[in-house]
């Protein structure tokens, strides 16, 4: 504020424009405005098209997806979905069980943690913070040669244990940071009325601070969902067929000789679908996830 | 820094009850002292997830100095004996250690920024209000929502294919015929690939960041005359830049992380030497996994975490500052 207003002056004197000209300010206004929303979706569809564009495919048979020029009006079929789905059951399988139960296990980690970081909060929790940030940042591919190794001597090779407790401690750090960000935000008089009230600490977490954070929980689940779906270079280098994940699955359909691009969008579609759902649903607890609870 | 002033304070008030009771009230963390009974019960619920994260993430750590200072190949028997540092002299006398390192820069730094470009853009134009302004923001993240591995599959085979690709018929008018995008622009790419996926994540907490920004202020700036760029310039860009710098930074995280998109859609090769996209992570796959050389792949992650420690204490201190801005360090 402080700043502009110096400045201010001078640009009333160069900044106004003559009045009238061909179209009136208004209009010209009105004109801009439509202008950059069509600017926007243009943008947007861009930005939009290649998933479209695996989304049409996969609703093609083999031979109309490789055309040159590319065909965009097709009689869709279901063909390739149905032929993905009889082989899709075990991969999704142990994705569902991978994500759900790591995501569990992080809610259940981390929703105590954050309330020893906030609420209650003990002496070092700024260092304690930090602490988990950093190990979000350690490159986990050097780490990689240690966890097969010890994977290997656990028997937890092509296990989906193995990827519950690795996607269990990589999405910690992001479930205490937002967690807390909620907790944080929890008024202080609340709390003291409630223990006033003779509320114990069972009682406060349940009844006062659980209801309070749960879009906290839900930005926190939607994340570690996000992530751990997502992964591919543990599921990759941990896993083959008994506990092969849906972006293992994946790549079945570009490995041999033959490319099968109407399977393969089929197969990345559905492999897709759960997450990119949840986030267009959840989008505000998108952002509150993915920025760590900076962004409210 | 605080924590350590206030630990002092507790270890003076412990030597003088005249001190304690001065410190008492209130110290730099701003929580009052308590006694160890107290420190105890609050530290409880932090407990599990605390052993549980250094057991899982620091642990192996440890392993991988040990098996560092090891000539371990798994495919020679025996050769799992302490060398010392021999491991590290070779890691460093091979050259695509170094051009892993610049790789490494080149992809994530290109697809950081490029990203975070196109996202400071599409967050501006999101942040006017018009009809559909839902609708644009959700095709917006739609990329980020994808699974990676679907997104690399699906631009290997529908993007840039030389044949049946959409890059290569659409920038066909502009006289781009049957390039091998791939093959011949291995770098360029990958980071489209990034960039597509990550520039939703930027444009998500940058928009956050606009969002927050008051409109009196822009509304005076117009009224004062001011146009669009010069209100850009003058207003909206400072008041994002803890936002852009937070998102650059969070998603750096990630991004330098990259391993699926190298392995599906290149293998790491590309370039005059065939090997331009062969970025850190890609490198100590292939050390481990497919020459087995488990102890040089183990040396080499080593250094990279020495590298990741050294720019990490820099980048958490920043991100304390600005997560101390916007409050979520209450």
């Amino acid at each position: 504020m402080t700043v502009i207003a110096p400045q201010s002056g001078t640009e009333v004197e160069v900044g106004v424009r003559p009045g009238g000209g061909w179209l009136k300010r208004r209009t010209r206004r009105k004109l801009t405005a439509s202008g950059w929303t069509t600017v926007t979706f243009a943008l947007a569809i861009i930005m939009f098209f290649p998933f479209l564009w695996m989304v049409l495919t996969s609703f093609k048979t083999e031979g109309k997806a490789y055309t040159t020029p590319p065909a965009f009006v097709f009689k869709p079929s279901l063909v390739e979905f149905n032929g993905v789905l009889n082989t899709a059951g075990s991969p999704f399988l142990h994705s569902v069980l991978a994500t759900g139960v790591s995501t569990i296990f992080v809610l259940c980690l981390g929703l105590p943690a954050a309330y020893a970081l906030s609420v209650r909060a003990v002496p070092q929790w700024r260092n304690t913070l930090f602490f988990f940030l950093s190990t979000k940042m350690l490159p986990y591919v050097a780490a990689i040669v240690p966890f097969y190794m010890l994977a290997k001597d656990l028997h937890l090779l092509d296990n989906v244990v193995a990827l519950i407790i690795l996607y269990t401690a990589f999405q910690l750090p992001l479930a205490i940071w937002v967690i807390r960000s909620f907790l944080v935000e929890i008024p202080r008089e609340l709390l003291e009325a409630a223990r006033l009230d003779g509320a114990g600490t069972f009682v406060e977490l349940t009844r006062v601070i659980l209801p309070l954070c749960l879009p906290g929980i839900a930005a926190t689940a939607l994340i570690c969902v996000i992530f751990s779906w997502d992964d591919f270079f543990f599921a990759y280098l941990l896993t083959s067929t008994r506990a092969m994940t849906v972006p293992i699955f994946l790549m079945g359909f570009v490995q041999s000789e033959n490319l099968y691009f109407a399977q393969l969008s089929a197969a990345a579609t559905l492999a897709s679908l759960p997450v990119i759902l949840a986030g267009w649903i959840a989008q505000k607890q998108l952002v509150r996830g993915l920025s760590l609870g900076a962004v409210k | 820094m605080s924590v350590t002033a206030a630990n002092d304070e507790v270890q003076v008030g412990r030597k003088s009850g005249f001190v304690s009771h001065l410190h008492r009230r209130k110290n730099n963390t701003g929580i009052p002292e308590m006694s160890s009974r107290e420190r105890w019960s609050r530290r409880a619920p932090l407990l599990p997830a605390l052993i549980f994260t250094v057991i899982v993430t620091q642990v192996p750590f440890v392993l991988v100095i040990w098996y560092s200072l090891h000539g371990w190949n798994t495919l020679q028997p025996g050769s799992n004996t302490w060398v010392g540092l021999k491991e590290y002299r070779l890691l460093f006398s091979d050259p695509l250690f170094g051009h892993a390192v610049i790789n490494t820069i080149i992809i994530a730094g290109c697809g950081a920024i490029v990203s975070m470009v196109l996202g400071v853009m599409f967050a501006v134009m999101l942040n006017r209000r018009f009809r559909g302004r839902g609708l644009a923001r959700t095709l917006l993240i739609t990329p980020f929502l994808v699974v990676p591995a679907a997104s690399a599959l699906l631009y290997k085979t529908s993007i840039f294919d030389s044949t049946y690709g959409l890059l290569n018929w659409v920038l066909g008018p502009f006289g781009v015929h049957h390039v091998n995008w791939i093959g011949s622009h291995s770098v360029v790419a990958v980071v489209m690939v990034l960039v597509w996926e990550w520039t939703p994540f930027m444009m998500l907490i940058v928009l956050g960041g606009l969002q927050g920004e008051s409109v009196e202020v822009l509304e005076a700036a117009s009224v004062d005359g001011a146009n669009a760029v010069q209100s850009f310039f003058r207003i909206t860009l400072p008041h994002i830049t803890k936002y852009i710098e937070l998102a650059l930074l969070l998603g750096s995280i990630y991004i330098i992380q990259t391993w699926a998109e190298v392995f599906i859609l290149t293998q790491g090769g590309g370039g005059a030497s065939g090997t331009a996209t062969t970025n850190l992570p890609y490198y100590i796959y292939q050390l481990a996994f497919n020459q087995f050389n488990v102890s040089e792949a183990a040396a080499a992650g080593v250094i990279v975490v020495i590298g990741t420690e050294v720019i990490a204490t820099f980048v958490l201190k920043l991100l304390g500052s600005l997560f101390a801005d916007t409050e979520v360090l209450g």
